[in-house]
């Protein structure tokens, strides 16, 4: 029995060693292609002009002067141990930055997964099970859900719910430790925002799969024998219909951390979003790969999360 | 004399269509588990305008001799010759040209033909792949009706989609294609499985005619003894991929020898209450007495 | 009989014309998909032709009117600055569509052809390849755009092509899912064996086929690029306002002035709404369309005729109306199933005693599955009972509501199916499905009901071991008796088993039927065994009705059936039957194919193949009349036939 979890879990780690290998180098490669450097971002916020050799004295202070494997391999080393560097800009250690910035980014992804997921699934099994009018309006909605640019919608439901209602604050971010309602009226526009596209999404995966489910021969049979309706749906159609449903919850995690970039900016959250575009502006690569890092890290959870549960949901994985 | 040799050497006079000696075949199953023998060591002949039945349950490996013989999966050991030349390693060009005679027709009449193709199209291939200098566009079409013609469809059918037939229309169209080429061995794949009762007598009917008229021979691979007398003139029967009787197909349908066959003669239930009352009863004897003396070699439900 | 090889006869094939333009004709057929081309060819004409369409340039202030609404000279309104917001989304529409077509060329070309070589190549490079793209699928595609945007700031085309990039391995996925798919068919098999080579094969059977698949996945994500790309220019990282309008920036611009005039919002987020609403309908209309593609096209139905009077003859047994046959159990009369205006099932009446065996035998579409499903109120959708009347334990069936058939469904009738493993919840071992269907009916405790459900094991021949196992664990065989035990549990008074052993082996079938017929000897169930095999039916079937083409054409005890068929059908099919014929000469064949529901004759249904047919059979339907103590049959020649034979 444990042979095959040992050694299934050895593979996931090093395909998720690869990935995290793969984003970072990447990320430094592509960083390095950039245009300008640190240094010259540095000079130039500080005074306008500077001289050539306090440039080539600053690169060679931040190390940036050395061969690019040379940099990654001392940013690896760091990594290992327990370190991601310094910001370049403001001389913070670039995990104490990172940490401050990942509740928030966090809760509004997390709080969309939570809110998408149940209200997908809901419309999606209403709409699976009822079909007409109301598997029609799913559909509608759904299409809208995912049509408009939630980058519009953020600012519609800014201008009519916080700036002419004042029910939500427009901008800025409460701790949850500080104030529960105040963080939670803080990350309601920017969740409800990401979840009209998430909802339809999730809400169209689900009814699709119900309905696969619903059509195949065992639940004729369940019902022929006499169980109830709502037990065939919940209890049996449900749970043969999660596997392609929470594959698409994965996928919705991964694009909601695009989203949140969007979010960040338009409600003024500071959360990693937000540093990824000023760092990616500012060439600060520490906090770039840091923020990369942290993101795929996230990626590499959520993955094995999908993977968890369809060991759970799928006997013929775990007999495998 | 084993089963096998005693068929092969009946066969040694006669110039044979196909001769398959102590053929294996083996499927790889990934790295860990050990590859698993679907054919072990199996002989078998065909001669020129004959039918040789062979006969399996799912599991005994019957269809993966069939393909076999036709190229499909490769064989691990033994020898498949074809009118005296040895085809077991044939080489893709050479299997190609081999298609011109030595033709299939499988079980599943809906997805042996391409739905969006039509029925014409279809029949063509044949001919497009041996594009000898004489097969031009009008002899194609003519081939092609005549083809439709001897399967007892109309001309005109070669217009249409397959979508447009029942179940044995289409193997009717499924045989057109298989004739097409004018082979001289047709692996018939359990053509009537899928097919409604009163329709598996015309197809019966159509590929003994066919046999008559065009002397093709066929290896008849199906699971029903009881049509195995009606089209075969021998019959091999496999379990678990090795052959453990063959003979006359009468003789051996109505007077098994080996204890395999003996069950499968004995279950296969008989259309006639009074008969079947009295094979029930007997069958329910042999079963005792199966159990009895080997409780552990049950021959039912491989797993 | 007709002997031979059985012409088969004129007139049955299905009109229908060439395919590829009837896809376009069925999506011309739907309005939204009709409505979404519509929009997407006038956003592409009017962006690619703003320099001569635009009323306006796209920088042209008029700073008299700042901010208006939608007037005759300015259809959208003006922004802050004075300038035409139709013109300016015409010109943005530019820049906005050429950045999707970059996007989805390298989406199209990197996608297809990786897909394409993974699903042909397999092996090492088949894995690779998908083994590359789940990673990247993975990837945070954000951190990938931003750094491109680094290296080339304010570059689109950069932007759209590591968006295309990053992207690609969707497409790759469904490319490669749809080659694997098409190379397993049976008819690319058939095409190998034909001669053709590979690359033959892939032009003329495999591309056509993925061509609906890939235009989905292109439509989808025109739809994504187009919500990506507006978004990157309204963040600033592409597409900067100095290079000109683009919906993105226009919505960002319009955010800045909201509380002034609310409805610039309007124009530049409907218009991007919509292109995207009509890209991801186009994709559904397309995906709807290609997957029914293969199947025969929509048959003109035939409305059902009302029945016109009977013909003179005996005495009717089995109409509708009559009274039900005392002491029976089951009592079915004038039972008419249709599906939608299809009818598929039509006067279909039997008896059934209690502790019987009856033997539903026919052909495949004859009707005899519907029929029974029907007395469970399992007819898949669609199907609904519209005459007739089917008494059973008070109840009738033939009107019953859902919550009637919840209590005679298991705790009365039972249900064995032809598939073994399908019938069974792949995801919960037998164990927790026998425990969950006795105390259903059955108040019983956790510990009662498992005792019980290895009681109902034994009963079926299988060893207790198998509570713990899946239904994928288990042979056919094995399978099949736990659909059994399942059946039994609640203790039903009559089984119905539809088509229970077609799909085993010949072996294992003799022991399902023996085990079903150990059953009833024990517990006195009655049964209704629906089959296609003669065999079967002899071995376990005291009494048995023969349909074709949705009526019973003979009803008989099954010694007499037999012995001596009365319907030329029952006599054809038992003719025919290999076993009863000796081998040597031809096998005696019935000419002709099974009528599909739309194309049953008038009259008799089996008049067009019967050698015994004269012009009195098409008069009009035929009653069933008595043919001999405890027989009936649908014949009008039953007696002449008798005295020939």
């Amino acid at each position: 029995m444990a042979r095959p979890a040992a050694r299934w879990a050895a593979r996931w780690l090093a395909s998720s060693a690869l990935m995290l290998f793969l984003v970072t180098a990447a990320t430094f490669v592509l960083a390095s292609m950039a245009p300008g450097d640190a240094a010259k971002a540095i000079l130039s916020s500080q005074s306008g002009s500077y001289t050539q050799q306090q440039y080539l004295q600053l690169r060679d202070e931040l190390g940036l002067d050395q061969p690019l494997t040379a940099q990654y391999w001392h940013w690896l080393d760091g990594l290992l141990h327990g370190t991601l560097g310094t910001d370049l800009f403001s001389g913070q250690p670039v995990t104490a930055e990172l940490n401050a910035r990942l509740a928030p980014t966090l809760s509004i992804i997390l709080g969309t997964i939570v809110v998408a997921g149940l209200a997908g699934v809901g419309l999606g099994i209403v709409s699976a099970l009822r079909g007409g009018v109301a598997g029609r309006a799913v559909d509608a909605i759904s299409l809208l859900g995912l049509a408009i640019p939630n980058f519009w919608l953020a600012l519609v439901l800014i201008e009519l719910l916080a700036v002419r209602v004042e029910l939500f604050p427009a901008t800025g971010y409460t701790p949850l430790g500080a104030d529960p309602e105040g963080w939670l009226r803080g990350i309601a526009l920017p969740v409800i925002t990401l979840s009209a596209g998430g909802v339809a999404f999730v809400a169209k995966q689900t009814r699709d799969s119900m309905a696969e489910v619903m059509s195949r021969e065992f639940v004729v049979m369940l019902r022929a024998r006499g169980l109830s309706g709502r037990s065939v749906v919940l209890r049996h159609a449900l749970r043969n219909a999660a596997i392609p449903v929470v594959t698409v919850l994965g996928l919705l995690l991964v694009s909601l951390l695009g989203g949140a970039v969007l979010i960040e900016d338009i409600f003024a959250i500071p959360g990693l979003g937000q540093l990824a575009v000023t760092a990616a502006g500012s060439h600060d690569l520490p906090v770039i790969e840091g923020v990369a890092f942290y993101f795929t890290v996230i990626v590499v959870l959520a993955s094995l999360l999908v993977d968890l549960s369809y060991w759970l949901l799928n006997p013929r994985v775990r007999g495998s | 004399m084993t089963p096998a040799t005693s068929l092969v050497a009946a066969t040694a006079r006669e110039p044979g269509v196909l001769e398959v000696r102590d053929l294996t075949v083996r499927y790889h199953r990934g790295i860990r588990k050990p590859p698993f023998t679907a054919l072990h060591e199996v002989s078998l002949a065909v001669g020129p305008a004959e039918t040789v039945a062979l006969v399996g349950e799912s599991g005994s490996g019957k269809s993966t001799l069939g393909n076999a013989i036709l190229g499909l999966v490769p064989a691990a050991s033994g020898t498949i010759a074809f009118r005296g030349e040895d085809i077991t390693c044939a080489r893709p060009r050479r299997r190609r040209a081999l298609t011109a005679d030595i033709q299939a027709v499988f079980q599943d009449p809906y997805g042996s033909l391409n739905p969006v193709r039509t029925v014409g199209q279809t029949l063509a291939e044949p001919l497009l792949a041996h594009e000898r200098r004489e097969v031009r566009g009008a002899e194609r079409t003519a081939r092609v009706r005549a083809a439709l013609e001897q399967v007892g469809l109309s001309a005109d059918d070669a217009a249409r989609y397959p979508g447009q037939f029942s179940g044995g229309q289409r193997q009717r169209i499924a045989i057109a294609r298989a004739l097409v080429p004018s082979p001289r061995l047709i692996i018939c794949d359990e053509p009537l499985s899928a097919l409604d009762l009163s329709v598996q007598a015309q197809i019966l009917n159509l590929l003994r005619d066919l046999q008559g008229d065009l002397g093709v021979s066929y290896l008849f691979i199906t699971h029903d003894l009881a049509v195995v007398p009606h089209i075969a003139h021998r019959v091999a029967v496999l379990y678990r991929g090795r052959v453990v009787e063959t003979g006359p197909a009468r003789q051996l349908c109505s007077a098994p020898r080996h204890p395999y066959t003996q069950a499968l003669v004995a279950a296969a239930p008989m259309p006639d209450p009074v008969q079947q009352r009295a094979r029930r009863r007997a069958y329910r004897a042999y079963q005792a007495a199966d159990e009895a003396r080997a409780p552990a070699a049950a021959l039912s439900d491989p797993p | 009989m007709t002997a031979g090889r059985g012409r088969a006869l004129p007139g049955r094939a299905l009109p229908g014309r060439a395919l590829p333009g009837r896809a376009l004709r069925q999506m011309a057929s739907r309005p939204l998909a009709v409505a979404s081309a519509a929009w997407l060819v006038l956003v592409v004409v009017a962006a690619a032709g703003a320099s001569s369409l635009a009323p306006y340039g796209p920088q042209a202030t008029d700073l008299a009117h700042v901010m208006s609404g939608p007037t005759a000279a300015h259809w959208l309104g003006t922004d802050r600055l004075g300038r035409d917001v139709l013109s300016r989304l015409m010109f943005g529409g530019q820049v906005t569509l050429l950045g999707v077509a970059e996007a989805l060329v390298v989406f199209a070309g990197l996608g297809i052809t990786l897909g394409l070589a993974a699903g042909f190549a397999g092996g090492w490079t088949d894995r690779l390849i998908a083994r590359f793209g789940d990673l990247v699928l993975a990837l945070p595609g954000i951190i990938v755009l931003l750094m491109v945007l680094a290296v080339y700031p304010g570059s689109e085309l950069a932007a759209m092509i590591a968006l295309g990039a990053i992207s690609c391995p969707v497409l790759l996925r469904v490319v490669r899912g749809a080659t694997l798919a098409i190379r397993g068919e049976l008819y690319i098999t058939a095409a190998r064996l034909s001669g053709l080579t590979g690359p033959r094969i892939v032009w003329r059977h495999v591309l056509p086929r993925l061509a609906g698949p890939v235009i989905v996945q292109l439509s989808l994500f025109a739809a994504t690029a187009l919500l990506a790309q507006s978004a990157l220019s309204f963040l600033g990282l592409s597409t900067p306002e100095a290079q000109g309008p683009s919906g993105g920036n226009m919505v960002g611009e319009a955010s800045t002035v909201v509380s002034q005039d609310p409805w610039l919002l309007v124009p530049s987020g409907g218009a991007l709404a919509l292109t995207v609403m009509a890209f991801g309908l186009l994709g559904d209309a397309v995906r709807d369309v290609t997957a029914g593609r293969h199947l025969a096209p929509p048959v003109r139905v035939r409305p059902v005729r009302a029945p016109s009077k009977p013909m003179p003859g005996r005495p009717k047994g089995r109409a509708p109306g009559t009274a039900p046959a005392g002491g029976s159990m089951l009592s079915v009369r004038g039972l008419t199933i249709a599906f939608g205006d299809l009818v598929v099932v039509r006067d279909v009446g039997f008896d059934l005693s209690p502790g019987e065996a009856l033997g539903i035998v026919g052909e495949s579409g004859c009707g005899k599955s519907v029929t029974v499903r029907s007395l469970l109120g399992l007819l898949p959708g669609g199907g609904r009972v519209t005459a007739g009347s089917a008494l059973f334990a008070g109840r009738d069936l033939a009107a019953a509501s859902e919550r009637d058939f919840r209590r005679v469904r298991g705790s009365m009738i039972g249900l064995v199916s032809q598939e073994p493993a399908s019938g069974l919840d792949p995801s919960f071992r037998i164990g927790s499905q026998l425990a969950e269907v006795i105390r259903r009916h059955a108040p019983l405790s956790r510990g009662q009901a498992r005792a019980r459900a290895a009681e109902l094991l034994a009963q079926v021949n299988l060893p207790p071991g198998t509570l713990a196992r899946y239904p994928h664990e288990l042979s056919g065989g094995m399978a099949q008796r736990v659909s059994i035990a399942l059946a039994l549990a609640p203790g039903p008074r009559l089984l119905i088993a539809d088509e229970p052993t077609t799909a085993l082996d010949v072996t294992v079938q003799a022991e399902i039927l023996g085990l079903l017929r150990d059953l009833r000897e024990q517990t006195g169930m009655a049964m209704i065994l629906v089959t296609h095999d003669w065999g079967v039916l002899a071995d376990l079937c005291d009494r048995a009705i023969v349909m074709y083409a949705g009526q019973v054409v003979e009803e008989a005890a099954v010694g007499d059936i037999y012995a001596s068929p009365r319907h030329p059908y029952t006599e054809g099919l038992l003719a025919a039957n290999p076993h009863r014929t000796p081998a040597g000469g031809v096998l005696p064949a019935i000419p002709g194919t099974v009528p599909p529901p739309s194309a049953w004759p008038a009259g008799c249904g089996f008049r067009p193949r019967c050698q015994y047919a004269t012009d009195a059979c098409a008069g009009g339907p035929v009653p069933m009349t008595a043919a001999g103590p405890g027989r009936l049959v649908r014949c009008i020649h039953a007696d002449t036939l008798v005295a020939r034979r």
